[in-house]
């Protein structure tokens, strides 16, 4: 037993799209301890995506091994991947990816869904999330009324509900302004504080100065692996 | 379980006129089939009102007039049945069930009761006879071999019959005289003829007609039950018949104006065979239809797959397995057909309903030949629950596809997918 959370070992991914083959990640070691805040930074095309897929158990990988929680994950049925998801992964994405005709209450309630929670108990723990993310007000609205930042906190607040080990998110303040982005992000570090991973993909240096560490893709393999020593987002607060 | 149906419905309530529209073929091809086999039944019953006069497995036999010179005789022999061809075919006829012979008494009898009178045609007819045409008594009884053997003086009538002589008392007619011409005869039985509600029918013994009415030991027809099942059978029967009536009266077998049979098994199986060919389209029509109803139902489901393509992919990033992904589609998808099926069985149930009661009230108001055509259009229990099973199995056919789509959306790409 590690106290890491998320441990990859010299991993390859290809993409095939008929006869080209594309190499985008050319063995990469990662180790994420449990409570670690890291972003993932890169030009597009750097594998930075690619990466978190598979964190997320969305893809799978051609060579190498990913232990999440230290366990394994290789090829496993769909099923079994979902079940996964559910139990460690909660999602967080760029272009909110909330399901339009349901309220904020029930995106927040959904993945509880898919753990046999009956309606009445996990509208009851979706509104708590709700109230802590300040939308206690917004619950019965749908996501075409909320602003981007609500959505994306709704976003959250449906990602914490499941319990994960770990917070993965793409790009989560890609479409936000610059303040809300940093609301956005201060919520995550709260998050973090709860003893939550997260694991946040970006482009933009400034959020990135926001985590505790900051893990650089080039081509496809590792460039940099720093450590932030004064996080920006103390700044921004003072 | 009850929550999994929320959460269909609240897919559904997302999406009601998509919903409608799907559900709409469906409906319409429901209520074609079980307009168009509630109509098949309405056939089926107008053809058994057909044959509801007499026993499904009875030969007439009818004598006429040689067409053929035979053995030595002149053709143009008229035939002449005797109560000593009753014997031989009660001896000689194998699988015979009933026999009786008929003598009809001139019309010119007047019946009467009291003062009432009326012209009926009075047939003689032995004991037998109503085993092989069917009668339902309202009163009293039929000629029983009693009355045959002692030459009884009794009388059968149908009811329209008593409610014409008795219409001015409130008499039981059993046991009343009523008299044929001059001689009184008594009523020991009325009947309704299920055939033709109002048809006037006077029954006396064969034995009381021929020895009362000068009749000496004619008979001038025969009706025959038989206890044949199938129309070769029957044949066979008839066959022999004809055989022991051709030797008997010496003309050709092969004569066929001598004597004339009525096989009404036959004709019974004939329209049977049609009618089964009737039903048998009728279903094939009415599954085609379902067939349109549950193409349409499958392209929108897969054209709905594909708008939803990122919902699903969002189902599945936050931990929907793919069989739940299955479930989500195929519900919805029976769920559809389902109500939409359900109101079609109604609407069509209860077109069928006021089609009934309006060709029964055409009956009742002296439409008589609709029974003949066309009576109780009525989709039974069977079909009603053939329907919904083959409206479940529609849904679940037409989710089928889009459903295995569905699942094997990756969440990745839907998510990309913007």
């Amino acid at each position: 037993m590690s106290d890491s959370i998320i441990r990859i070992e010299n991993l390859h991914k290809s993409y095939i799209t008929g006869k080209n083959s594309l190499h985008v990640l050319k063995g990469i070691d990662i180790d994420i301890k449990a409570g670690e805040m890291v972003s993932i930074m890169g030009s597009s095309g750097s594998g930075k995506s690619t990466l978190l897929n598979i964190f997320g158990i969305l893809d799978n990988y051609d060579e190498g091994g990913y232990y999440l929680n230290d366990i394994l994950i290789s090829k496993m049925s769909e099923t079994k991947a979902a079940r996964f998801r559910n139990k460690y992964i909660g999602f967080i994405f760029q272009s909110f990816n909330l399901i339009s005709f349901k309220t904020a209450l029930e995106n927040v309630a959904l993945p509880l869904y898919y753990q046999n929670v009956n309606r009445k108990k996990r509208n009851a723990i979706a509104m708590e999330y709700l109230d802590r993310m300040g939308l206690k007000e917004w619950s019965n609205h749908l996501p075409s009324e909320m602003s981007g930042g609500q959505k994306q906190r709704v976003a959250i607040a449906r990602a914490l509900i499941s319990n994960p080990k770990v917070i993965l998110a793409d790009e989560p303040t890609g479409a936000l302004d610059t303040k809300t982005s940093y609301e956005v992000m201060e919520i995550l570090q709260e998050v973090n504080n709860t003893g939550i991973t997260v694991i946040i993909v970006t482009h933009e240096t400034d959020i990135a100065q926001c985590t505790e560490r900051i893990i650089r893709l080039k081509d496809g393999i590792i460039e940099a692996n720093e450590y932030v020593t004064n996080p920006a987002i103390e700044v921004v607060n003072g | 379980m009850i929550d999994f149906f929320e959460e269909i419905f609240s897919t559904l309530k997302q999406n009601k006129l998509r919903a409608i529209m799907t559900g709409f073929s469906v409906s319409w091809g429901i209520f074609m089939l079980i307009i168009l086999l509630g109509s098949g039944k309405g056939l089926e019953h107008g053809m058994e009102h057909n044959f509801a006069g007499a026993v499904k497995n009875s030969i007439w036999v009818y004598s006429g007039r040689t067409a053929k010179a035979h053995n030595g005789l002149k053709a143009g022999r008229t035939i002449r049945f005797t109560n000593e061809d009753y014997d031989l075919l009660r001896r000689k006829l194998n699988g015979v069930d009933n026999i009786s012979g008929r003598l009809y008494l001139y019309d010119d009898i007047s019946i009467t009761y009291k003062n009432e009178y009326a012209n009926y045609r009075v047939t003689c007819v032995m004991p037998e006879f109503n085993k092989i045409e069917t009668m339902d008594f309202t009163k009293g009884r039929f000629i029983n071999q009693n009355d045959y053997k002692k030459f009884r003086k009794v009388v059968v009538v149908t009811q329209p019959v008593i409610d014409l002589l008795m219409k001015n008392t409130k008499d039981d007619p059993i046991g009343k005289y009523i008299k044929l011409g001059s001689i009184p005869f008594e009523i020991v039985g009325v009947f309704n003829d299920p055939e033709d509600k109002t048809s006037k029918k006077v029954y006396i013994p064969l034995s009381t007609g021929q020895k009362v009415f000068n009749g000496g030991n004619r008979i001038r027809n025969l009706a025959i039950s038989t206890q044949a099942t199938t129309v070769a059978e029957n044949k066979a029967i008839e066959t022999q018949l004809r055989n022991i009536l051709a030797k008997r009266h010496r003309f050709s077998v092969d004569d066929e104006k001598a004597i004339y049979v009525n096989n009404t098994l036959e004709h019974f199986k004939q329209a049977q065979g049609a009618f089964a060919g009737i039903k048998g389209f009728i279903w094939i029509i009415g599954i085609m239809t379902i067939i349109a109803g549950i193409v349409g139902v499958s392209n929108i489901m897969i054209i709905l797959v594909k708008e939803r393509t990122k919902e699903i992919g969002i189902r599945k990033a936050i931990g929907a397995s793919p069989s739940s992904v299955v479930r989500l589609i195929l519900s919805e998808s029976v769920l559809i057909t389902g109500i939409a099926g359900f109101v079609g069985l109604l609407l069509g149930m209860g077109v069928l309903f006021i089609l009934d009661k309006i060709i029964t009230s055409m009956i009742e108001g002296g439409a008589d030949q609709m029974n003949y055509i066309f009576n109780h259009p009525s989709a039974d229990f069977n079909i009603a629950v053939t329907a919904t099973l083959v409206l479940i199995l529609a849904g679940l056919i037409a989710g089928y596809m889009p459903a295995k789509k569905a699942a094997a959306i990756k969440p990745i790409e839907a998510l990309h997918d913007e």
